[in-house]
């Protein structure tokens, strides 16, 4: 690791005053994907923000319809803390016991790994990430491959879940790290049948076919014979995107079975 | 910067550059060299320790992200003499051989014990999952969480 600065601000304002310093500096939150690229060199940012302790990022709570969930919630908490079953088995499948108690959700969406299991439940589930500055909709915030629509120095603050009518999770973990080599994670909400797909693409996207084919019979069934193509696809040592393809298939079917509402 | 924190109950200040490791702290600084790196990558587990309670693994955090928080490491587990319970576990179930990730080991299945929900085998084996052992085989070492689990639900 090159040397860096670090400070930890008392609160939100402060943290984003700190960001509008001199320099190249970046947010901290559980460190679990930061500290890895540092130890790389991959990144040298000349100071950390250190912003898991922000009160304004804590917390799990219901407002209405929605389950808000505080950007510094670790996935341990969200494992055991949120009242959607399907988000809460999501976040009880990343990585391992010690990475789930340090990696926060709004690390996992603000870095947006191709791989992210967040990204999932937040796409499929239709949620609005709430930054410093606006709001932003779960369709338009991840733009690519470790890539999202936050502009610098933005802090994401919380992340608000429509309750879903129902919602199931699928996925073919990497048996060394945990992400998912496929994931599928699909919700009937008050905005409609949502599908999405992480682990196979650049980063998560929907299946409108998928969602359509659901909308008119919620079942396993209604998806046979749906396919997506394997052009765009990621390959590497772990699949080839054939076999991608063939496993949206699957887990889309099973995360239609596993589908349950509110734990 | 200066930090203080509790190392094993007791307060601890240190005045450290930013970006020193959780783990090199305790190592180097304060001589704990019961919490090991075997990877440096956050793969193996073999440095975890518990911060606020819970098992992280101690290279993928900075000494300055334990500032004002309460770290628990090997070294501070048993009673003196007595070994706690799960440490008692693991030797009776010689779920150790050369020793290298046994640190680690304990300190997941404490945090196993504490907040397993269904301490069923595979949940065991999917809670220890961070963990890698070269030696073993694993499968004295879930025996010996699940000792350590029925030893904390008899009252022990
Ligand atoms: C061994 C291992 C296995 C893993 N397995 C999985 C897995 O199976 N599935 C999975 O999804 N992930 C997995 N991860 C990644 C893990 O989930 C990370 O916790 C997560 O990707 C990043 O969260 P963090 O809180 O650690 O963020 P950090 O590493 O602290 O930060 C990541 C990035 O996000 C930025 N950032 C953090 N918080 C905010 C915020 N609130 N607003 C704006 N920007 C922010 C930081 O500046 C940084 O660029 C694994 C990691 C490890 C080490
Ligand atoms: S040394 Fe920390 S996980 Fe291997
Ligand atoms: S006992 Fe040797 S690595 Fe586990």
């Amino acid at each position: 690791m090159f040397p860096f600065d670090y400070v930890r601000p008392t609160g939100l304002a402060e943290a984003v005053a700190a960001y509008g310093q001199d320099g190249d500096p970046r947010y901290l939150a559980g460190g679990q994907s930061l500290l890895g690229a540092l130890k790389l060199r991959l990144a040298s940012p000349s100071a950390l923000i250190d912003i898991a302790r922000l009160p304004e990022l804590r917390g799990i709570r219901r407002d209405g319809d929605m389950l808000v969930v505080g950007a510094a919630s670790t996935h341990a908490e969200m494992a055991e803390g949120v009242e959607i079953a399907a988000l809460a088995e999501l976040a009880g499948s990343i990585g391992d016991l010690q990475v789930r108690n340090m990696g926060t959700l709004g690390g996992s969406l603000a870095n947006n790994d191709p791989a992210g299991d967040h990204a999932a439940g937040v796409l499929g589930l239709g949620a609005e990430i709430r930054t410093d500055r606006r709001v932003i909709p779960a369709d338009a915030f991840f733009v690519g491959m470790f890539e999202t629509a936050l502009e610098p120095g933005e802090v994401i603050v919380e992340i608000a879940y429509p309750l879903p009518r129902r919602a199931g999770y699928a996925k073919v973990r990497n048996p060394a790290s945990g992400y998912p080599v496929v994931g599928v994670f699909v919700a009937e909400t008050y905005i409609g049948m949502r599908v999405a797909v992480t682990g196979a693409g650049a980063c998560v996207f929907r299946l409108p076919e998928f969602e359509d084919a659901l909308s008119h019979e919620f079942s396993p069934a209604a998806l046979a014979g749906l396919m997506v193509p394997a052009d765009d696809l990621n390959r590497d040592l772990h699949a080839t995107a054939e076999y991608r393809a063939h496993l949206i298939g699957v887990l889309a079917r099973r995360a239609v079975e596993g589908c349950g509402g509110r734990s | 910067m200066r930090i203080s924190l509790k190392v094993n109950g007791k307060p601890v200040e240190a005045e450290i550059e930013p970006r020193l490791l959780l783990v090199t702290l305790l190592r180097e600084h304060l001589g704990l060299t019961g919490s090991h790196v075997g990877c440096d990558t956050g793969q193996c587990g073999a440095c975890t320790v518990h911060l606020d309670g819970r098992a992280v693994k101690s290279c993928l955090i900075l000494a300055a992200q334990a500032d004002g928080r309460s770290v628990l490491t090997i070294e501070g587990v048993a009673d003196g003499e007595t070994l706690h319970p799960v440490q008692q576990a693991f030797r009776d179930r010689h779920a150790l051989q050369c020793g290298f990730c046994t640190p680690g080991m304990v300190m997941t299945a404490l945090d196993l014990v504490e907040h397993l929900e269904r301490p069923d085998e595979a949940s065991i084996r999917d809670g220890l999952s961070g963990n890698l052992c070269r030696c073993t085989g694993y499968r004295p070492i879930i025996d010996a969480v699940a000792d350590g689990i029925r030893a904390r639900q008899g009252g022990g």
